[in-house]
């Protein structure tokens, strides 16, 4: 107890986040092992941990670096895409762990590269651009891949633009990515327990990026820039920093997501996506990792957890969101909740008094 | 205090709002299948559960729609025949692959024993992997990639994109409509797409001259004069549209407005044009589409389902509907040929059911003598239509 209390409060801190993660994993693992878990949550499992990574690593833009990015889903798609094909094309002759760490590993470098060759020229400026850019980024992303058609056959990879009749495959060939149709037949790898271990990994490095010298001066570039720059911080690499870390994730994430399923549509990593990824990171709080978390989970659940309610579902899902901005982020309801706080730690106060009197 | 009141006072607009929409829609909600029970309280012990998937919100939700209330209405009526009892439970997945699953697992939690789905193409493959893995079987009614029934455990009511595209050129070469065609086709759209391709690879088998290929996208599909022109310029005598009936509307408005009168030619996704508001019907005369089912059909069969249709939901039923409809009775004739009970659990049902789809003949609303092969594709012929008059002629 006395060496808790000793350690760093931001030690202690990430512990705890570690540790919540841990105890998620174990609590469901038991509750599976005993059959307590319903099909339905079950299958929630691996969106859960791809949309927690996707909320940490986005908020490493939006609440430490400052700027606004609105186009997540793309980096997702970009990891979608480049892991699955190297999944389909290697998956018969390694082992599945293999095949999935590999993906994730191109994955999260070709969206690392992507969030380079958009950050080196936009991050330079000051103002709202990286959210322009980052938009456009995401739907022209999303038309590339619409367009986009790659095949396979003992000559090697076949690539056009025009549809699949043009690729020119011989017979022994199979086409990968089928243009607005997607990459079909995918052989599901992904699981919670891989899942968790994204989620652990990507806490691991943002936490320990946050909390260095590096992450220091990432959020004295927030909070003052001018600041910053004039005590002699190198603003642009760092902006780059926090910016490509944010894209790799989401870019091992959207491989963690598409190898659970056995299709990827370029349609689905649209705008509605990123902004998606963007409510859970508000909702968390900005700069939150662990209410990103939280917030992540508990907005996947509660849609799946509405059904019940039938034709309302949405309409329910959107009083609560806004239900729970408000209670989360008003400033009177913040103050009430101080008071409510202060209130019960004095009340703890006295009656310890009265125990020593 | 003040605040709490206000929430108070949200909390009783949220409240009120939502008995709103409670009684404004009460007319169909007796449709909605909300809890999905409507029709299984007659013989809840013996009933076999049909779970359903489809999109019932977001930009593809008619179709879901439609495919729900065609489906119910079958059950409905099954049930009212006796014999074979049916409880019919669909839930919602946004036309997304991931809330697809989501649906299809909150389904196996209902003890679904038979499915019925899903409605479109890119979910429908997501869950084809799961059903498969389940051992569960799976009829989906519309859903017409091809990769939507890869494994031998699912079947399809309808026809799939390829199967429509080449049909289509055949038929226009073996009627010889025309020499040099143009095709207008969505790219970013897999049933577009299926079609397009398709219909590419077969109107060069036939001799058809493809002489304008043109492309758009989901994000513009508003402005077709460049298209419609470059298909003007190429001298085509027919335009082959493997679209929705939306975009066909403007090609259509936008290729009078140029004084460009070539013959059109469509697929299912046109079924609704005539139907489409603000749009001037006497543009779509001589528009022809391949489709299996239009609701102005003429036979017995059509005439009584819409009848009923528009009894229970107050609209025409369109071809989703018939699919589902066509869906339900196919599962209902396989289930007796098999002999399949409502004790017997998944698996066993999709083993029973495998085999017996394939000895059934259905004579449904999308066509009479519908036969399965074991790969799960249907084999009926298919129908052509010429709008006259705004309504739709047998060509």
């Amino acid at each position: 107890m006395q060496a808790l209390k000793k350690m760093d409060r931001s030690f202690r801190s990430n512990l705890i986040t570690y540790g919540m993660v841990l105890l998620a994993w174990l609590l469901v693992g038991l509750a599976s092992s005993a059959g307590l878990l319903s099909n339905s949550l079950q299958g929630q499992l691996v969106p859960i941990c791809t949309y927690v990574v996707l909320a940490v690593s986005l908020n490493l833009t939006v609440g430490i670096l400052g700027e606004l990015s609105l186009g997540h889903a793309g980096f997702m798609s970009v990891g979608a895409f480049f892991g699955s094909v190297l999944w389909l094309c290697i998956g018969g002759s390694v082992p599945g762990w293999i095949g999935l760490v590999l993906s994730m590993l191109l994955g999260g470098m070709v969206a690392g590269l992507f969030g380079l060759l958009i950050g080196i020229p936009v991050l330079r400026l000051q103002g709202d651009y990286l959210a322009i850019v980052t938009l456009a980024f995401g739907e022209i992303i999303k038309n590339i891949f619409n367009a986009v058609y790659l095949g396979i056959d003992s000559r090697g990879l076949h690539f056009s633009m025009s549809d699949s009749a043009s690729l020119g495959l011989g017979a022994d060939g199979k086409v990968l990515i089928n243009g607005a149709i997607g990459i079909t037949g995918i052989t599901k790898v992904s699981s919670f327990t891989a899942g968790i271990f994204l989620v652990l990994i990507t806490l691991f490095v943002v936490l320990n990026l946050i909390h260095s010298r590096a992450g220091r001066a990432i959020m004295s570039i927030r909070d003052n820039r001018i600041a910053a720059e004039a005590t002699g911080i190198n603003v642009t690499k760092y902006k780059l920093m926090a910016f490509i870390t944010s894209a790799v994730f989401a870019g091992m994430a959207g491989v963690l997501y598409a190898l659970n399923m056995s299709t990827v549509v370029a349609k689905k990593f649209d705008y509605n996506t990123s902004i998606l990824v963007l409510v859970f990171v508000v909702l968390g709080g900005m700069g939150n990792i662990r209410g990103s978390i939280v917030a992540a989970a508990a907005l996947t659940v509660l849609p799946e957890l509405l059904r019940a309610m039938a034709d309302y579902r949405m309409l329910i899902y959107a009083v609560l969101l806004i239900f729970m901005m408000i209670f989360n982020q008003s400033p009177q309801m913040l103050a009430a909740r101080e008071r409510l706080l202060g209130f019960i730690r004095r009340g703890k106060r006295l009656a310890g008094k009265k125990g020593e009197v | 205090m003040k605040k709490f009141l206000c929430l108070a006072l949200a909390l009783a607009l949220a409240l009120s709002l939502a008995a709103c929409g409670g009684s404004g829609s009460s007319a169909p909600a007796a449709s909605t299948p909300a809890a999905g029970s409507t029709g299984a309280g007659s013989a809840s012990g013996a009933a076999i559960k049909i779970g359903g998937i489809g999109p019932v919100t977001g930009g593809a939700a008619v179709y879901g729609i439609a495919v729900q209330n065609g489906a119910q209405l079958a059950v409905d009526e099954i049930n009212a025949m006796g014999g074979v009892q049916f409880e019919f439970n669909f839930q919602d997945d946004e036309h997304d692959a991931e809330k697809a699953i989501n649906a299809y697992n909150t389904l196996k939690d209902w003890g679904m024993q038979v499915l019925m789905g899903t409605v479109t193409s890119t979910p429908c493959i997501a869950v084809v992997a799961e059903s498969s893995a389940d051992n569960i079987f799976q009829l989906t009614p519309s859903g017409s990639a091809e990769d939507c029934i890869v494994p031998d455990s699912a079947f399809r009511v309808c026809f799939s994109d390829p199967e429509q595209g080449t049909l289509s050129a055949d038929y226009i070469a073996d009627n010889s409509l025309a020499a040099k065609v143009a095709v207008i086709y969505d790219s970013s759209d897999a049933y577009s797409v299926g079609i397009h391709d398709a219909f590419v690879a077969q109107a060069k088998v036939k001799g058809l001259e493809i002489v304008a290929d043109e492309a758009f996208t989901a994000d513009n599909k508003t402005d077709f004069t460049v298209q419609v022109q470059k298909a003007k310029d190429a001298g085509a005598e027919l335009v082959f549209l493997p679209i929705y009936y939306n975009e066909a509307s403007l090609i259509l408005t936008q290729a009078d407005k140029s004084g460009y009168k070539p013959l059109f030619f469509g697929c299912d996704g046109l079924d609704g044009l005539v139907a489409v508001e603000n749009f001037d019907t006497a543009l779509a005369e001589g528009v022809m589409l391949m489709t299996p089912f239009t609701a102005a059909g003429t036979d017995e069969k059509t005439a009584t389902f819409v009848k009923n249709f528009q009894a229970a939901y107050g609209e025409d039923p369109n071809q989703f509907a018939a699919d589902a409809y066509d869906a339900i009775y196919a599962i209902k004739a396989a289930i007796e040929k098999a002999g399949v009970t409502a004790e017997m659990n998944a698996s066993d049902i999709c083993d029973a059911l495998k085999g017996a789809f394939t000895q059934i003949t259905v004579d449904g609303l999308t066509g009479s003598g519908i036969t399965w092969d074991a790969g799960g594709a249907p084999t009926k012929t298919p129908a052509v239509y010429v709008i006259k008059d705004g309504v739709y002629v047998a060509a």
